[in-house]
């Protein structure tokens, strides 16, 4: 058995170890806020927090996240309470079609919350492993900045 | 067909001891640590049945010891430890910047030195680097440890000089007896992120007296099966003095080390001249 945390709640797992990460929040827990794109680690639409830093959940098999944290989309805001950074996004259209939507919040949390720079260049750097093919990504940078400007969360 | 994950059989050792002795029990599993790789192959099908050394447990790779001579590095180190040690920011700031190239935040997170090591793609982009600053790959199996220069352990595409039952537990990174005059690595790929290298270059100069050079040691990856020193221009560019006549010469001699193919990247043509123009560039002191 595999047991980890999922936003912020004890999970266990009884199912093959290797089962990706991915297929594990979407098929057993629910969250299915986190999107498959590509399948190879190229397109970042599904990133997830593991112990709060950004990673590709189509890479990871379950068993390389015992006893560790994962968040996912689901942890940020809902929609009657979004968070500054879903507000952001909101404000600015920072989201299209919405599958890379889930994967660039959460790597834009994590770089908010690391109380890094977030000027467009910062912000680019940090996003760079996440893939758009809408919106040509203007406005996630620009969102992912006001949010940031917003103040804390 | 997809990756079935109730045909894999997953090996979960706590120790470099357990590690050794499971894969000498299981000699055909296949060693996984951050998985940025070995998953991707997985996730096409192309691993159903196997047994997989899942290495993430043993905590002794996981560290970074700065010692009397050098810095070493467990295997599992990742791209993303490498770029936050102070230690190694600043004496070995080209390998910190290697890592910054790799993938983007989330492969950075999760690629580790020891596993892009063992995978031995000829585009490495950490190898050029290891390669200048002379690293050294220590690897333990059944039959104990031995330690393997960075260069000796490539064998071709994606092959190296392990054998069976050998896994990489550190790379050891040696202090300079002194510190160079300057360096610079560059990696030439088809965007900033998320690309592999067509060319990529890591170069540390130490001037000598007189106006002359002293030590020189430069390195390509992607312009052969494996990364290479380029032997040939550092001989011929110790002890002379850098001008227009001498760096057109040593950029001439670069095809007596790199042999560069055409391939889905880029082609042999457009790799030889951009990486004689980087090597120019570094001779001159403009590339930053």
């Amino acid at each position: 058995m595999i047991k980890l945390t999922v936003n912020g709640s004890k999970k266990s797992f009884k199912g093959a170890p290797f089962k990706r990460l991915i297929d594990a929040l979407r098929e057993d827990f629910g969250l299915t806020g986190v999107k498959e794109g590509c399948g190879e680690g190229e397109c970042g639409a599904c990133t997830v927090l593991l112990d709060g830093a950004p990673v590709n959940s189509c890479l990871v098999p379950l068993c390389q996240a015992e006893g560790r944290k994962v968040e996912t989309v689901e942890s940020l805001g809902s929609p009657e309470k979004l968070s500054k950074l879903q507000a952001g996004f909101l404000a600015c259209g920072g989201a299209q079609c919405g599958i890379c939507t889930p994967g660039m919040l959460m790597t834009a949390h994590a770089h908010v919350r690391s109380k890094a720079k977030c000027d467009d260049k910062s912000v680019r750097a940090a996003l760079s492993g996440n893939l758009c093919r809408c919106t040509g990504y203007q406005d996630i940078v620009k969102s992912v900045i006001k949010a940031a400007k917003g103040g804390k969360r | 067909m997809r990756g079935d994950a109730g045909s894999m059989t997953v090996l979960s050792p706590r120790t470099a001891a357990e590690a050794v002795k499971a894969y000498a029990k299981a000699p055909s599993a296949l060693p996984l640590a951050g998985g940025t790789d070995l998953m991707v192959g997985w996730n096409l099908g192309l691993m159903n049945g196997r047994s997989v050394l899942d290495l993430s447990r043993v905590a002794e790779w996981k560290k970074i010891n700065v010692v009397s001579d050098g810095v070493d590095l467990g295997s599992l180190v990742t791209h993303a430890q490498i770029q936050a040690h102070p230690v190694l920011r600043k004496r070995f700031p080209l390998l910190v910047a290697a890592c910054a190239t790799v993938g983007a935040a989330q492969i950075q997170n999760r690629g580790t030195l020891g596993g892009n090591i063992a995978n031995a793609s000829p585009a490495g982009d950490t190898f050029p680097a290891l390669m200048v600053y002379e690293a050294t790959a220590r690897v333990v199996g059944p039959h104990g440890r031995r330690a393997i220069p960075i260069g000796d352990i490539f064998a071709g595409v994606k092959k190296t000089t392990l054998k069976p039952g050998e896994l990489i537990e550190a790379v050891f990174l040696p202090f300079p007896d002194e510190a160079p005059t300057r360096g610079a690595f560059r990696k030439v790929g088809t965007r900033a992120a998320q690309a592999i290298s067509k060319t990529v270059f890591a170069g540390l100069i130490w001037n000598g007296k007189g106006g002359v050079l002293g030590q020189v040691r430069l390195s390509f990856g992607s312009m052969a099966p494996t990364v290479r020193r380029l032997h040939a221009v550092e001989e011929f560019l110790r002890g002379r003095r850098l001008d227009e006549i001498s760096i057109s010469a040593a950029a001439e001699l670069l095809t007596n080390d790199v042999s560069p193919i055409d391939d889905i990247r880029s082609t042999r043509e457009y790799r030889l001249r951009v990486s004689r123009n980087i090597l120019t560039a570094f001779l001159k002191g403009e590339l930053k």
